[in-house]
């Protein structure tokens, strides 16, 4: 699971009125090489949540990322490149989701996080 | 790429060994599969650099097809498992990055727009009653800019009555009707290949603010 992703996903259990974000527990982070798209980059950042993406790098080991950004910081090419990482190229393998509000575990393995609910969640 | 080599690399995915029957689990074929994504990109410039979100994925052919086109970043949804393992080994075997979630999509909640398109071969609703429609409605709510999505031609009405009073479009459009060969993997078909008339649909959602 790419932080991408995990910037979208939010924890559905009812009641849970803010599910998001989702904390993660590190079990196994690999890296997979993408191509570097600096358009894709600076539309992603306009629509992503970069506290929340924040953390989540550093968690997962990387701690390359400012602790602020800005639309302005999108020129620097330093910064696209290490946003591009944190987003993109970091895969949490092996681990958990946890919800914010209630403390449920959502487990990730081989890369998927399982995100079903049990029946009295629903 | 071109259709034909597109509609060959899709012919050539693993698909689901154990087919669910309550979850409505055939694949969508390679026809149908590369010419609903072809469309969503040359005719509507749906897919390339686009975030798409492959909503009950199963072995990943629809999704697969909007990254073998372009699509920068592409998630796969699916409640099984088992199928989501066998879309995995299908991206690997094309070299392609796919994301997957094993979720229920009626209990989706998503944060953002991030989502630019969802494609999706949804369950008719021949099991259980309204699946289609439940996926549709989440869809629309997900997708920023158009939902491609199969459904029955027996539904048109219903469907477009659906989409545009309850589930948040601006637009659905049927673009063309296709003649879908569910095989024959329930007992309960009779015969060998139950050929249906399905509906390829977009459907733009509303602007959110
Ligand atoms: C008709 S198949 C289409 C499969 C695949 N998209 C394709 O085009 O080949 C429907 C898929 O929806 C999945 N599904 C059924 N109900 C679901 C639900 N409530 N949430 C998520 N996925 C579901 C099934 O597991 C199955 O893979």
């Amino acid at each position: 699971m790419r932080l991408l992703t995990h910037n979208m996903l939010s924890s559905n259990i009812k009641g849970v009125t803010n599910g998001f974000p989702l904390r993660i527990e590190v079990e196994k982070v690999v890296e997979k090489q993408v191509d570097f798209n600096p358009n894709f980059l600076k539309n992603m950042f306009s629509k992503i949540d970069y506290k929340a993406l924040l953390e989540a790098s550093r968690i997962m080991g990387y701690a390359e990322l400012p602790d602020h950004a800005d639309p302005s910081s999108l020129e620097s090419d330093d910064f696209l490149r290490r946003f591009h990482h944190a987003l993109l190229q970091l895969h949490l393998e092996e681990g958990s989701l946890v919800c914010p509000e209630t403390g449920r575990k959502f487990p990730v393995n081989k890369g998927i996080p399982n995100m079903l609910l049990h029946e009295d969640e629903v | 790429m071109k259709l034909k080599q597109l509609e060959g690399l899709l012919g050539s995915l693993e698909q689901f060994s154990n087919p669910k029957i309550e979850l409505e689990q055939y694949p969508t074929g390679s026809h149908i599969a590369s010419r609903m994504l072809y469309t969503a990109e040359n005719s509507f410039g749906d897919v390339k650099n686009k975030v798409v979100a492959d909503f009950g994925c199963g072995c990943g052919t629809l999704g697969l097809a909007a990254a073998l086109l372009g699509a920068d970043h592409v998630i796969g949804l699916d409640i099984d498992a088992q199928s989501l393992e066998i879309a995995c080994e299908n991206a690997d075997e094309l070299e392609l990055d796919m994301e997957f979630v094993q979720c229920d999509i009626k209990n989706l909640t998503w944060k953002g727009q991030i989502i630019d398109t969802v494609v999706m071969n949804p369950p008719f609703g021949t099991r259980r009653k309204g699946a289609d429609m439940d996926f549709l409605s989440v869809a629309l709510k997900v997708a920023s800019e158009a939902v491609y999505s199969l459904h029955k031609t027996t539904t048109r009405d219903h469907v477009r009555r659906a989409a545009l009073r309850d589930c948040n479009a601006s637009s659905a459009e049927v673009l063309c009707e296709l003649r879908y060969d569910v095989p024959q993997l329930y007992k309960f078909h009779k015969k060998k290949e139950v050929d249906i008339a399905v509906d390829l649909w977009r459907f733009v959602p509303k602007k959110k603010q």
